[in-house]
């Protein structure tokens, strides 16, 4: 049976039938990442497990268990989610050796849903970045055209899932980490509300935006998947307490009657190449067609989103990452020819040897940000701009269902184009960046 | 505007060299010259905000849990000693 073009829902269907057994699909998959990996590399570690755990599952289905919603089920895991025992790097050299004594919420519930871990996918140094060039463990290409990126920070999740190395994989979201790089290999990504999903075991790179959702080749697959790492965590106090719908169940493809929000300020002329706007007035175009109503909405402060969002999330990131000392795990610089002169030293020499270039830029802006004399006009500010982001947020989405608008300003550009370019590769971000300051779905 | 990266480095426990402290400067103070325009946004008298949710505290019991082992938690450590973290001398 062809196994790697079946969708994440077909296979379910095929693995509960007992047509096809966990171990063939494993394999199949592993088989795929290590036909294309060498050229990709989407993948930063695989695991060696995968293929006993898929054993097991079929061993447990022989004798009539049952393996769980999403039994048998490959997964790729973005290298920034905490696995036991495998390697998480955060695609960085001060956790290049680091092996989690504990799982992140997100894959202890899919493991317990009967997924399988496949491995730990390629992304932007801690998250930080829109291209996946960051990463301490090389750059990851698009499959579509591997001159060109697949995108970032999730671009070894959406690379993977593109290229069919994976029927689906898990990225997370701070700036728009799952849906650019979702957008530029052409999958479906979900970042979901602030606080639906746990960040616990994540690796944090800005508390108040970080979130993970599902990557996966179409929209009913993601539904599957959110459904079962969504939900209340006491392990993390800031996930909501509501309810989880059956959303895999429910997915109701008949849209007509609802109300579709346009913000004015996304379609100003010059905001985005004419491929993309035409990809997007083709989509309202079909939504039209299907019943749906469309409205000039206005966010009219939009255009300070990533503005405010940087300095937030450098300010956030550059407390997160204080934890990286060399002390206690991770990467410690060798002090054996030069000893430390003193503490401070032995911090920043570890820390400027394990950190790589973006990292460093982003933790000395968020420390700027937070300095004594610059916090009132920058930090807090922002904190400021981000409440009246909201308020005009709420205001558009009144009367609307949701909006509508394009993820990025052009399609997936070529590698090293924008790197040297640190203004230009933020303001990549000007369409995503809004959702995760206002905690909205997207 | 002139950042002085020195002093922001010596703050984030970052060791730079001469040629880092010199492109990161030049990169920092236009990133921020950039990012300036939000200092002139109306804000009115709207409080900040720092999480998207409405977070309330929440208390729980001061339980005693087992967690694996000592090897377990000192399993990374760059250097250690027995089930100590070990470091270099640093005076």
């Amino acid at each position: 049976m062809e196994i790697l073009n079946k969708s994440l829902s077909q296979l379910k269907a095929h693995i509960a039938e007992g047509e096809i057994s966990c171990e063939a699909v494993t394999a199949a998959y592993l088989g795929q990442i290590k036909k294309l990996n060498d050229d990709l590399n989407a993948f930063i570690t695989v695991n060696d497990n995968a293929l006993e755990r898929a054993h097991e599952l079929d061993k447990k289905h022989k004798s009539g268990e049952d393996l769980g919603p999403l039994g048998g089920l490959p997964i790729a895991i973005k290298d920034l989610l905490c696995t036991r025992g495998i390697r998480t790097t955060a695609g960085s050299k001060i956790l290049e050796n680091f092996v989690p004594p504990y799982s992140s919420t997100v894959t202890s519930r899919l493991e317990e849903a009967g997924a399988i871990v496949l491995g730990k996918t390629n992304l932007d140094e801690f998250a930080m970045g829109s291209s996946t060039e960051t990463s301490y463990f090389g750059v990851c290409k698009n499959p579509w055209d591997t001159q060109r990126v697949p995108g970032g920070s999730s671009g070894g999740s959406a690379a993977a899932v593109a290229a069919r190395m994976t029927p689906a994989a898990i990225g997370t979201d701070t700036g728009g980490s799952i849906r650019q790089p979702s957008s530029f290999c052409g999958i479906v990504g979900v970042k979901p509300t602030y606080g639906r999903v746990s960040r616990y075991g994540i690796t944090a790179f800005a508390s108040s935006l970080d979130q993970a959702g599902p990557m996966t080749s179409n929209v009913k697959d993601s539904a599957l998947i959110l459904q079962y790492i969504a939900g209340r965590d006491s392990q993390d106090y800031t996930t909501a307490s509501n309810e989880v719908p059956d959303w895999y169940a429910n997915i109701n493809p008949n849209v007509s009657g609802k109300t579709v929000g346009l913000l004015k300020e996304y379609f100003e002329e010059g905001a985005m190449s004419s491929d993309v706007r035409k990809a997007v007035e083709n989509t309202i175009d079909v939504l039209k067609g299907l019943g749906v109503n469309f409205k000039e909405v206005s966010v009219p402060q939009i255009d300070t989103a990533v503005s405010t969002y940087y300095l937030i999330a450098t300010s956030e990131a550059s407390s997160n990452l204080a934890r990286y000392d060399g002390v206690r795990f991770g990467y410690r610089s060798d002090f054996k020819e030069e000893p430390a002169k003193n503490i401070a030293d032995f911090y920043a020499r570890t820390r400027a040897e394990g950190f790589g270039e973006e990292v460093k830029r982003r933790i000395l802006m968020g420390t700027f940000s937070l300095s004594s004399g610059y916090y009132d006009a920058y930090y807090d500010k922002a904190c400021r701009v981000r409440a009246l982001l909201k308020k005009q947020f709420n205001e558009a989405l009144e009367g609307c269902d949701i909006l509508l608008g394009p993820v990025t300003t052009g399609p997936a550009f070529k590698i090293g184009e924008r790197i040297d370019d640190p203004i230009e590769m933020y303001n990549n971000d000007i369409f995503t960046t809004a959702c995760n300051l206002v905690g909205a779905q997207a | 505007m002139k950042i002085d990266v020195e002093k922001v480095a010596q703050l984030a426990a970052l060791k730079l060299t001469d040629q880092e402290i010199k492109t990161y400067g030049q990169q920092l103070s236009s990133i921020l010259s950039h990012f300036n325009k939000i200092t002139k946004v109306d804000t009115g008298n709207l409080s900040p905000m720092v999480t998207p949710t409405d977070i309330k505290n929440e208390f729980r019991e001061d339980d005693v849990i087992h967690w694996e082992n000592a090897e377990t938690a000192v399993a990374n450590a760059p250097e250690k000693s027995g089930n100590l973290f070990k470091v270099p001398p640093v005076v």
